[in-house]
């Protein structure tokens, strides 16, 4: 098996400490704060279809499914923030569970159509449960979360907060790729009938890769509630799913950089050209049509075909 | 690849704004389902700047608008905000478009100590009322009083309600039932539709079973118009009442012949060619139409209007307060009787919006055009 990618982390640790250090305009941070948000849902997605080869596309259900519950039961029942995290995650384990049971055995185009048909009916029930979820308008007044007597209230904060959640995050995820499991998923996504002959319960892995990333991800959505302060069903509706996707592809499917670079030059990109308004889409487009025509292993395929010319030779 | 990321970032470099002393910020949906109303917002404020500083600007220095577009969707709208505050330093936000990115910067801006005018619609952004936060178009809550008001002008007590199952539909649902007790109306029936439905005839029969004095449907898009096909078929003899969502020429080619003679509330844009001379809003409004129709070839709409306004009490605002971003907060606060062109702006501070019923008309559909009613 190959050693842990230290240097990968090292870097996101530098990185992130040397930027809240130099740059203090919020607007900065929150970008920063945004691109782990969504790194840490496309390499959730990653491991799902690079992986496993399981193609969600409801995986804004989940996390809206853990910032929902976060923001309902702190705005009507006053819970415990922390206890709303953990809340949030069982719940969604359950319901992936439960989704999942039936849809996993699925494969290709009809499982994209039964996971988006998932996301659609959980889009619908945040619109329709007016009472509780506040309907398309949203939920105001979510608490924030303290930590040690600490209120997480403003973006340096969270930013320290999240960088710590991130980084955890990223460790897990090279530890992850290095694992026995890692192999076996990309084994299933080989050939689902040679891992069978070798005695992989197929369904089961599956059914707890799903269930797993999915907990994962409405823990992500709980701290979104925090972060935001408010949530309407639009931030968890079937282009954020879409939007992961995209991230995790061009990133570079299979590979645990993968969703973290997508979702930076994904989420830093827009900022950088929308000064240019009208052409901000034509931009956007043409780039991503680039990069999936001529770097089909994504930008992190891409770096390890270039550092690997100067290391090997 | 190196050439590329050098002209890709020149042109980034190139793309940055000159630098003016006044920054204007502005968030409108310009793209996304909202875009039919954050366009003509986005192309008013801009004519309107572009005129301000052609006349001097404010003592000589002129305004530099800085317009961004939120999709709108809450967190593009957070982060544009952030990007406003913080970077381009803009004294005054006008926007967004609707009322989640609304209530999403809403927290940013007290933080950010910024004003923030919004052109959304929903009452729940100035109450509870906060410093820094104001709206202008007006709450659906005026738009029930005005329908009320006149149900309750001709005696007529037992109303049914019919509403559409989404954002706009629940606040007028909600609006309706909370108003009623106020004008000695009883709700006898309470009916409601999806968006997508296309045929409202059992929930209409229901309705005739009960026979009410009145009926008020609420909704926007084609369903409204649907309802009003089916009220025909059904020969209801109660009046049919819509809401100010519908209020627009494509309702009357949608619902054709079966719209003519319901009643509905709707601002005076709507309506400015059939307006009385001595009508105070009048001339403003005519001059702003006949502004906006000649610089973009196309038809005014009301939701340009709410950004008309936002700019002219932005303007009213820096004259009265200067440049300081808690003074203009301030004489925000203390404006009276702006006459603007949804209706007179009367804030105060427990009343960021400032609008009266006096903000909507009730008018009619006759010969598949509009007709006042009072």
């Amino acid at each position: 098996m190959k050693k842990t990618n230290k240097l990968y982390l090292i870097f996101l640790i530098v990185f992130l400490s040397v930027f809240y250090f130099l740059v203090e305009n919020q607007f900065y941070r929150s970008i920063v704060i945004y691109v782990m948000f969504n790194a840490i849902n496309a390499s959730l997605l990653n491991i799902l279809f690079g992986y496993a080869g399981i193609i969600s596309l409801g995986q804004a259900a989940f996390f809206g499914i853990g910032a929902y519950t976060t923001g309902i039961l702190t705005v009507h029942f006053g819970i415990n923030p922390f206890l709303t995290i953990l809340i949030g995650a069982f719940i969604s384990f359950v319901v992936a569970y439960i989704v999942g049971f039936p849809t996993l055995k699925l494969h290709g185009h009809y499982l994209a159509m039964a996971t988006l048909g998932f996301g659609m009916i959980v889009y619908i029930l945040f619109n329709e449960f007016t009472d509780i979820t506040g309907g398309p308008s949203g939920l105001v007044g979510i608490a924030k979360l303290s930590i040690f007597g600490i209120l997480i209230d403003d973006e340096s904060k969270f930013y320290i907060f999240f960088s710590v959640i991130f980084v955890g995050f990223s460790i897990l995820l090279e530890l992850f790729d290095k694992s026995f499991y890692s192999y076996k998923l990309k084994f299933i996504k080989e050939s689902e009938s040679a891992s069978k002959s070798f005695g992989i319960n197929v369904s089961k892995v599956k059914l707890i890769v799903f269930a797993t990333t999915s907990m994962f991800s409405a823990v992500v959505g709980s701290l979104f509630a925090f972060y935001s302060g408010f949530i309407s069903p639009v931030s968890f509706s079937l282009k954020y799913s879409i939007d992961l996707f995209v991230m995790a592809t061009l990133g570079g499917l299979g590979s645990i950089t993968g969703g973290t670079l997508g979702a930076a030059l994904l989420t830093v990109f827009p900022e950088l050209i929308s000064n240019f308004e009208d052409y901000e889409m034509i931009i956007y487009g043409s780039l991503l049509a680039i990069i999936v025509m001529f770097f089909p292993q994504g930008i992190s395929g891409l770096i390890k075909k270039m550092l690997g010319k100067y290391v090997r030779s | 690849m190196k050439k590329m990321l050098l002209i890709l970032s020149s042109l980034i470099f190139l793309g940055g704004y000159a630098y003016a002393e006044i920054n204007l910020g502005a968030i409108f949906s310009v793209t996304g389902p909202a875009s039919y109303l954050g366009l003509p917002e986005k192309q008013t404020l801009e004519m309107l700047v572009d005129e301000y500083n052609k006349a001097g600007g404010f003592k000589g220095e002129k305004i530099n608008l800085i317009v961004y577009d939120d999709k709108g969707e809450d967190a593009e709208a957070r982060k544009k905000f952030l990007r406003l505050a913080q970077n381009d330093k803009v004294i005054t936000v006008i926007g967004p478009t609707r009322t989640g990115p609304s209530l999403a910067i809403k927290d940013e801006a007290q933080k950010n100590s910024i004003p923030l005018i919004s052109c959304a619609a929903s009452k729940v952004i100035v109450h509870p009322v906060n410093k820094f936060i104001f709206k202008t178009p007006q709450s659906d809550e005026l738009a029930v009083e005005k329908i009320y008001e006149y149900l309750q002008k001709n005696k007529n007590k037992k109303v049914a309600i019919i509403t559409s199952q989404d954002g706009f539909g629940d606040t007028g649902r909600n609006a309706l039932l909370a108003e009623a007790k106020n004008y000695g109306i009883e709700i006898i029936s309470d009916e409601r539709f999806k968006d997508t439905d296309k045929d409202m005839t059992s929930q209409l029969s229901k309705i005739a079973s009960k026979s009410p004095d009145a009926i008020i449907c609420w909704g926007i898009g084609p369903a409204p118009a649907i309802v009003a096909k089916n009220y025909k078929q059904l020969n209801i003899k109660a009046p049919l009442f819509m809401s100010h969502g519908v209020a627009s020429k494509k309702f009357l080619e949608l619902a054709g012949s079966a719209a003519e003679g319901m009643y509905l509330p709707a601002g005076r844009l709507t309506v400015v060619d059939k307006l009385s001379d001595k009508d105070k809003y009048k001339p403003i409004l005519m001059d702003y139409k006949k502004k906006f129709e000649s610089t973009y070839n196309q038809p005014v709409s009301s939701f340009g209007g709410y950004a008309y306004d936002a700019f002219m009490l932005f303007k009213l605002a820096l004259e009265k307060g200067g440049k300081d971003k808690e003074k203009i907060a301030e004489a925000l606060e203390n404006i009276k009787n702006y006459v603007g062109s949804t209706g007179t702006f009367n804030m105060s501070k427990d009343d960021h919006n400032g609008l009266g019923k006096e903000s909507f008309l009730m008018i009619r559909v006759k010969n598949n055009d509009w007709e006042i009613v009072e």
